[in-house]
């Protein structure tokens, strides 16, 4: 990436106008940009018009207190919500980063397979070999079992 | 030929970058909305019900085809109310994070050639991947942020169900990564319009035929990230009432159902790109003019055909146990992927 920044700016060197493959780069990031801001845009627009539509639900308002307590079935709740829980999901997203983090790796060998050819291979191969390993183990050890 | 130069004259895209920008934006922010509805309307409401030999609705519109326009108006009258135990930023920020990343996914699906696509990333598979994982972050936040048992416990299964089918689908994609050799969505297309099985003879083959197996199991993946049934533990209605949505009132709740559909709509598209040819039509030449034309309605035709798929998996089949749920994804969909993935590299490099 910094080679290319590099390339660029010494293309550009002394032109007037310079629109180069780096800045149409950058340009179709900037649409991706603009885009999170028109969610967030069209979301609130929304929002807006329903707050202009809706009846108002002021707490401190005349009636219906019970509306605003946590609903349980119906029952009044008991306790705190902000529980503990099972600690399995934790153990479930440990595998996810291990797993996700071979993805990253795949992505870039399997879009430029041919340039590693057999020796890329190979090592993807042991590596992927690893992780199943890795996936066997977590299974012999019970941590994916539910109950 | 003339219809073909009328086509041309209207896509004269040296218009100034901001005036593609704002046709972009205008149009997605109609698109967005309206492909939610069409998948509400027609598998949700109509197929569903033909499927479980009922009418479905009937009152609002032609044939009640405006029953989700009317359910939207109820919901704007709907009173916003904010338990009072919640964590009133985060519970009024999750559902915008939902929607958001939802909408992202529109940005990279090709409907066409080149400038049909509102920003054609060159990594655009990987891009669609990371967003669509944001959801899981909002989901999480309007678990938590309720200070529900339900919502919590929805918040988590989600959590844990989201991220345990991430992989597998990541997995699916990458073999056709392999086969395609780019990340890019529109290289994609012209990979599969140029993909020859048997020699050089035909047309381009999708890549379904080669991956069969990635392309079942990028739909059970995309089902699960749905949480659509079989696969919707965390919003059970039967033990959570509706998870990490109970607490949720009015367009807030719009929001969730909106990010639902208009994301099946946005992963129909994707596998259709991935794995059908996406806005190609076998037969005619990859480069043609047309693509601009067709393109959006051939794309358009794939993607219901896999929305089809999905949603009569939905109708059809039991809701799965937590346990199974995990045990699918972590012992079956996971391991099959990473064999598939290394034969296919093998044919690649061998072949």
């Amino acid at each position: 990436m910094l080679a290319q920044v590099s390339d660029v700016v010494d293309a550009c060197a002394g032109q007037a106008e310079c629109v180069t493959s780096y800045s149409d780069f950058l340009r179709s990031w900037l649409t991706v940009g603009i885009f999170v801001a028109l969610g967030f845009v069209m979301a609130g627009a929304m929002l807006g018009i329903a707050m202009v539509l809706r009846p108002s639900s002021n707490r401190r308002g005349r009636f219906q207190e019970q509306k605003f307590i946590t609903y349980e079935s119906g029952v009044d709740p008991v306790g705190w919500s902000w529980t503990q829980t099972q600690v399995r999901y934790y153990i479930f997203a440990l595998l996810f980063v291990l797993f996700d983090v071979e993805a990253v790796f795949i992505f870039p060998w399997a879009t430029r397979l041919e340039i590693y050819d057999l020796f890329g291979l190979i090592e993807m191969l042991i590596f992927i070999a690893i992780l199943a390993l890795g996936l066997v183990y977590a299974v012999r050890k019970k941590v994916l079992q539910w109950l | 030929m003339s219809a073909q130069l009328a086509v041309l004259a209207a896509l004269d895209w040296d218009l100034p970058y901001w005036a593609v920008t704002l046709i972009k934006v205008l149009v997605a922010a109609l698109l967005v909305p309206t492909t939610a509805l069409i998948l509400g309307i027609v598998f949700l409401f109509k197929i569903m019900s033909w499927m479980q030999s009922r009418l479905g609705p009937q009152e609002a519109g032609p044939k009640g085809l405006l029953q989700l326009l009317a359910d939207g108006v109820k919901f704007l009258q709907k009173e916003d109310v904010i338990p009072e135990r919640a964590d009133r930023f985060a519970f009024k920020v999750a559902p915008m994070i939902v929607l958001v990343s939802t909408f992202l996914l529109y940005v990279i699906i090709p409907a066409g050639p080149d400038p049909a696509v509102i920003a054609d990333l060159p990594t655009g598979i990987f891009f669609a991947l990371a967003v669509s994982s944001l959801s899981v972050i909002g989901v999480l936040m309007a678990g938590w942020a309720s200070a529900n048992k339900y919502a919590l416990m929805g918040g988590i299964r989600a959590a844990g169900q989201l991220i345990a089918y991430e992989l597998p689908m990541v997995l699916a994609v990458v073999g056709v990564i392999i086969q395609a050799g780019t990340l890019n969505m529109n290289g994609i297309v012209v990979a599969q319009a140029n993909f020859k099985l048997f020699g050089d003879v035909g047309p381009g083959i999708p890549f379904i035929i080669t991956q069969l197996p990635m392309f079942l199991i990028f739909l059970a993946a995309m089902q699960a990230e749905l949480t659509q049934p079989p696969f919707d533990m965390p919003v059970a209605e039967s033990e959570l009432v509706s998870g990490y949505q109970v607490e949720y009132t009015g367009f807030r709740f719009l929001f969730f159902f909106l990010a639902e559909f208009a994301t099946a709509f946005a992963f129909g598209a994707i596998a259709s790109v991935l794995f059908l040819g996406g806005w190609y039509l076998p037969g005619l030449d990859v480069n043609s003019e047309w693509f601009w034309l067709i393109g959006p309605a051939v794309l358009f035709a794939k993607i219901m055909l896999v929305s089809f798929l999905i949603f009569w998996f939905r109708f059809t089949y039991p809701r799965l146990r937590e346990d199974q749920l995990q045990r699918l994804a972590w012992k079956w969909l996971i391991p099959i992927s990473l064999v598939w993935l290394a034969v296919t590299a093998v044919f690649k490099v061998v072949m």
